[in-house]
């Protein structure tokens, strides 16, 4: 069984992001980065299925520029066996990251895609299901669990109200949550043994896709600021504001 | 030039997040179908064709769409989406988030996510980076799918005259993914997302046991209640309780911000809240630069007191 895990650079999730002097693109220079936390989060329950013998390879894609060999080679060094690089200079929108994934997928033939379900810069919360949308396979997402059967996956789903499960034929989708795993520190051999790994590359100008942009960001603006905090010094204080002079209580 | 709302609900109960999402449509055109996808929910049928400014419920009953899986709605959702369609619109709950970027990719278009504001019929606010960021964005697109962030829209009221029903017929049952099992939390507290007051308890409270300190505080405010990620990762709270980036949004009258330092994927699900309190024994959490009303104090000394304060209020 083969397993492909779609992974994303983007900013540390500790960093504060600012927007640029333009107004239409975040300053992320000089901002760390790594891989999305979901992504993390994907590559750690692949590798954990290979470790139990229920996976035989892992594949790492990303879609994006030279710079995010560094998280293929996260990947590697957290365990999986190959790595693909969709090279592009374009920022990307999920519709056309799907639409390239997808073309790593027809190749590859895997019988399970795990993705992250969100990534943490662009909050989109769609590729995973448009990639399932286009293969016309079965999706589960944002998953805290996921067993895998001869033939089908198993997935425990956090939804809004409780925890959901399904049976999914595969191949499937499944896309990650934070209660999945905590994925593994990378110890340092395993990083010098990723430094030497290939990453095979296609250009994703070649594909053939049509990748122009169907969202134009006009603007990007700070969300405006509250008002500040007034400390008070004791409980009656607060019940006493909370009451009298908010007016949200009592 | 019309709207198609994807109705969510249980078969039984139309949920709340569908009065939002409605508003939302308003603002963008009059001709707005919703369309009521289940297993036997005339009830639900019913309730939305009281929903002020619907023009009609489409109704689709057919045991496969039972369970709300996304592989079975999107067929149904396609087939609705005639030349007229120009934007198809969910909540942006874990239902809409589901179903909407499948619907998205099958008709070749983007989908948006998580919309606050909608400043014409192209162009829409949402937020980025954990609400760190509002974006602007046009769209090019033909159909416009979309999730409503719904705490940012006013519910829609309800009308005694109710729109028509059509029924609509079943598209073929796809079958490949079954729904096994649902472990719903049940809670007689009102629902996190439309409470007008909210009481979240971190890390800070340290036990599941310490959590009920929060719960009999709730039970005096009629709260629901929240929790940071730390604390439902801690196993204090269920999964459904998280507020944040990840996890719900919310946006009541009041929240309370209890033993939660105020990371920034926390922020992001509770900052446009109404009125915010924080208490916290750090001087320095960065929730204190979120909150209006901020008490540092030790947790397990101010719970216990606000609670009593409240009951002298009450009395
Ligand atoms: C990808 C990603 C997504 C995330 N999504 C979310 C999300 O959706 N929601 C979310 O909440 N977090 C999310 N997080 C986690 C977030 O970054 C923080 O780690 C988390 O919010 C911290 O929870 P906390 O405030 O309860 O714990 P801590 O940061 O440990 O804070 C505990 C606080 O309790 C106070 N305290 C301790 N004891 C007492 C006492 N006796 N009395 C008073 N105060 C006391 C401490 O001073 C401290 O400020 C996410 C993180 C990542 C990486
Ligand atoms: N550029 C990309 N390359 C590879 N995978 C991606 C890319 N963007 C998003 N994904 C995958 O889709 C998930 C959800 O991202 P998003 O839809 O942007 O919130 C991520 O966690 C990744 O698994």
């Amino acid at each position: 069984m083969k397993i492909v895990v779609p992974v994303k650079r983007t900013v540390d999730p500790n960093v504060k992001v600012r927007i640029s002097q333009d107004g239409h693109s975040m300053d992320t220079r000089s901002l760390k980065m790594g891989m999305n936390p979901f992504c993390e989060i994907a590559v750690e329950e692949a590798i954990r299925l290979k470790e139990a013998g229920k996976a035989s390879a892992v594949i790492v894609v990303t879609v994006g520029a030279a710079a995010c060999e560094d998280i293929l080679r996260h990947g590697l060094g957290m365990g999986a066996d190959r790595a693909i690089l969709i090279e592009t200079e374009l920022s990307l929108q999920p519709l056309a990251i799907a639409k390239l994934l997808k073309v790593v997928v027809d190749k590859e033939q895997p019988d399970l895609i795990i993705s992250g379900k969100q990534s943490i810069d662009e909050d989109n919360n769609q590729t995973g299901q448009m990639l399932a949308a286009l293969l016309g396979w079965p999706q589960g997402t944002f998953a805290s669990k996921v067993e895998l059967e001869p033939n089908r996956a198993m997935i425990t789903r956090e939804v809004d109200d409780g925890l959901e499960r399904l049976a999914l034929t595969l191949p499937a989708v499944v896309t990650t949550d934070l209660r999945l795993n905590q994925p593994r520190y990378l110890k340092l051999p395993n990083i010098m043994k990723a430094k030497k790994m290939p990453i095979e590359r296609l250009l994703a100008s070649e594909s053939g896709i049509d990748l122009r942009s169907r969202l134009i960001v006009q603007q990007l603006a700070e969300p405006t600021k509250r008002s500040g905090c007034m400390k008070v010094q004791s409980v009656a204080e607060l019940v006493n504001a909370l009451h009298n002079v908010a007016r949200v209580i009592g | 030039m019309s709207i198609l709302i994807i109705a969510e609900h249980d078969n039984h109960t139309l949920s709340p997040s569908v009065l939002p999402t409605v508003t939302a449509a308003r603002q963008l055109g009059q001709d707005i179908s919703l369309l009521v996808a289940g297993y036997h929910c005339e009830a639900v049928a019913e309730a939305s064709a009281r929903i002020e400014g619907v023009s009609r419920v489409l109704v689709a009953d057919a045991a496969h769409y039972q369970d709300g899986l996304a592989e079975e709605l999107t067929p149904l959702v396609i087939q609705q989406v005639n030349e007229t369609v120009r934007f198809v619109l969910a909540p942006s709950s874990t239902f809409g988030k589901n179903l909407m970027p499948r619907v998205a990719a099958l008709l070749d278009v983007a989908q948006i996510s998580d919309i606050v504001r909608i400043q014409s019929a192209d162009t829409f606010v949402r937020p980025l980076y954990a609400g760190n960021v509002l974006a602007t964005v046009q769209s090019h697109d033909p159909i416009k799918v979309m999730t409503i962030r719904t705490t940012a829209f006013e519910p829609a009221k309800l009308v005694t005259t109710a729109a028509e029903q059509i029924p609509v017929s079943a598209t073929p049952m796809i079958g490949r993914s079954i729904l096994l099992d649902r472990d719903r939390s049940k809670s007689d507290r009102p629902e996190l997302t439309t409470a007008r007051v909210v009481v979240s308890g971190g890390r800070g409270l340290g036990s599941a046991e310490n959590f009920r300190l929060l719960e009999v505080l709730a039970d005096k405010l009629g709260a629901a209640i929240g929790a940071s990620r730390a604390a439902v990762d801690a196993g204090f709270i269920s999964n459904d309780h998280q507020v944040g980036q990840t996890g719900k949004v919310v946006a009541p009258e009041l929240y309370i911000a209890i033993g939660i330092s105020g990371a920034i994927q926390h922020l992001a699900g509770m900052k446009d809240s109404k009125v915010i309190v924080a208490i916290n024994k750090d001087p320095d959490a960065p929730i204190f630069e979120m909150a209006d009303y901020g008490l540092v104090a030790d947790l397990f000394q101010a719970l216990p007191e606000l609670t009593k304060a409240l009951d002298t209020l009450n009395s």
